[in-house]
């Protein structure tokens, strides 16, 4: 068995609704995933250290404001929200250069095909209705470790077991084969 | 102690039966393990919390003039998607009702639905704290005596 760190992923979690977040972390924790819980989009962006400004610039140096620490493997989010919806935050997260590759989940308590076809459009892995069951989240593990694999597979000089703190691939030039 | 397990299943069964609770409770209760020993209670009391917060909201919104149905049906949306949440059927599905009330626009049938859901939630409350009473009583004694196991 490897470390506990390397096996452990970590979810954030993005309902509106207080009793939502409570589910939807108890699910998660029981199978075994860290969880951060946030009430927005907006505290979502926060988290990841996200700013409105690294969407305008394709250079690297903006994002390495990015706090290097938070370490999300999966955002699982409500669709219907005020503000900014769930839809809105996928865009934003597969905009980004820093967190498109993160897999992205979508909620909803209302099961309106359109609303599920544009979410996977956008490069949603999944969309789940609500109430989110266990079997639901018994779902994610494959998207987890695929974007694992895909990781490593861009690094050919990837760092064995976790010696080094997230090293960014901001400063190592994109190897290509 | 019997006696306070079978009161327990019995009590259960009912609001299973009566359709006060759905499948989903069962799942919250399956969800509560020794890692997360009053996981259902702190959701069902947040979800007090929030129900009555948000019938309020409701009943408020309903004295306005004009009514703003728009706002009533999000608030009415909010208590639909935790009830299921939790698996309270029969509030559930007056909230459904409600929302189709307030697409309508039909202020008589908005204000009769805020009555049923209002007395849906009370025998919802009664209901489930008469449950953790009941839960609560089986620890107790379970502590007081020295089980066989």
């Amino acid at each position: 068995m490897g470390m506990a760190a390397e096996n452990q992923f970590h979810v954030l979690a993005v309902d509106d609704s207080i009793i939502d977040r409570m589910l939807i972390e108890r699910l998660l924790k029981t199978s075994s995933f860290n969880v951060t819980t946030v009430d927005s989009a907006s505290k979502a962006l926060k988290f990841l250290g996200l700013v409105e400004d690294e969407m305008r610039t394709y250079d690297t140096h903006v994002a390495s404001e990015i706090n290097q620490d938070v370490d999300v493997n999966l955002i699982i989010t409500d669709y219907c929200m005020p503000g900014m919806t769930g839809y809105d935050l996928l865009r934003k997260i597969k905009e980004s250069k820093s967190f498109k590759d993160i897999p992205v989940v979508i909620m909803s308590s209302e099961n309106v095909p359109s609303r599920i076809n544009r979410c996977l459009e956008e490069g949603a892995e999944e969309f789940f209705l609500k109430p989110v069951q266990l079997s639901d989240v018994s779902k994610l593990k494959p998207h987890l470790l695929k974007s694992k694999v895909k990781e490593e597979n861009e690094q050919p000089i990837k760092r064995k077991g976790m010696e080094e703190t997230q090293s960014p691939d901001k400063t190592r030039p994109k190897v290509s084969i | 102690m019997d006696h306070l397990h079978r009161k327990l299943r019995d009590h259960e069964a009912a609001m299973f039966q009566q359709g006060y609770l759905d499948d989903q409770f069962s799942q919250l209760q399956k969800l509560q393990d020794d890692t997360s020993p009053d996981f259902v209670i702190e959701v069902m009391t947040m979800f007090f919390d929030d129900s009555e917060k948000l019938l309020n909201n409701m009943s408020r919104a309903l004295e306005q003039v004009p009514v703003n149905f728009k706002q009533i049906d999000a608030h009415a949306h909010q208590q639909k998607g935790s009830s299921a949440s939790v698996g309270a059927a029969r509030v559930k599905n007056v909230c459904g009702t409600f929302r189709n009330f307030c697409e309508a626009q039909n202020l008589e049938g908005c204000v009769r639905c805020l009555q049923q859901l209002q007395q849906e939630y009370s025998l919802l409350k009664n209901n489930l704290k008469y449950l953790f009473k009941l839960q609560q009583e089986i620890k107790t004694a379970g502590r007081s005596i020295h089980t066989r196991g």
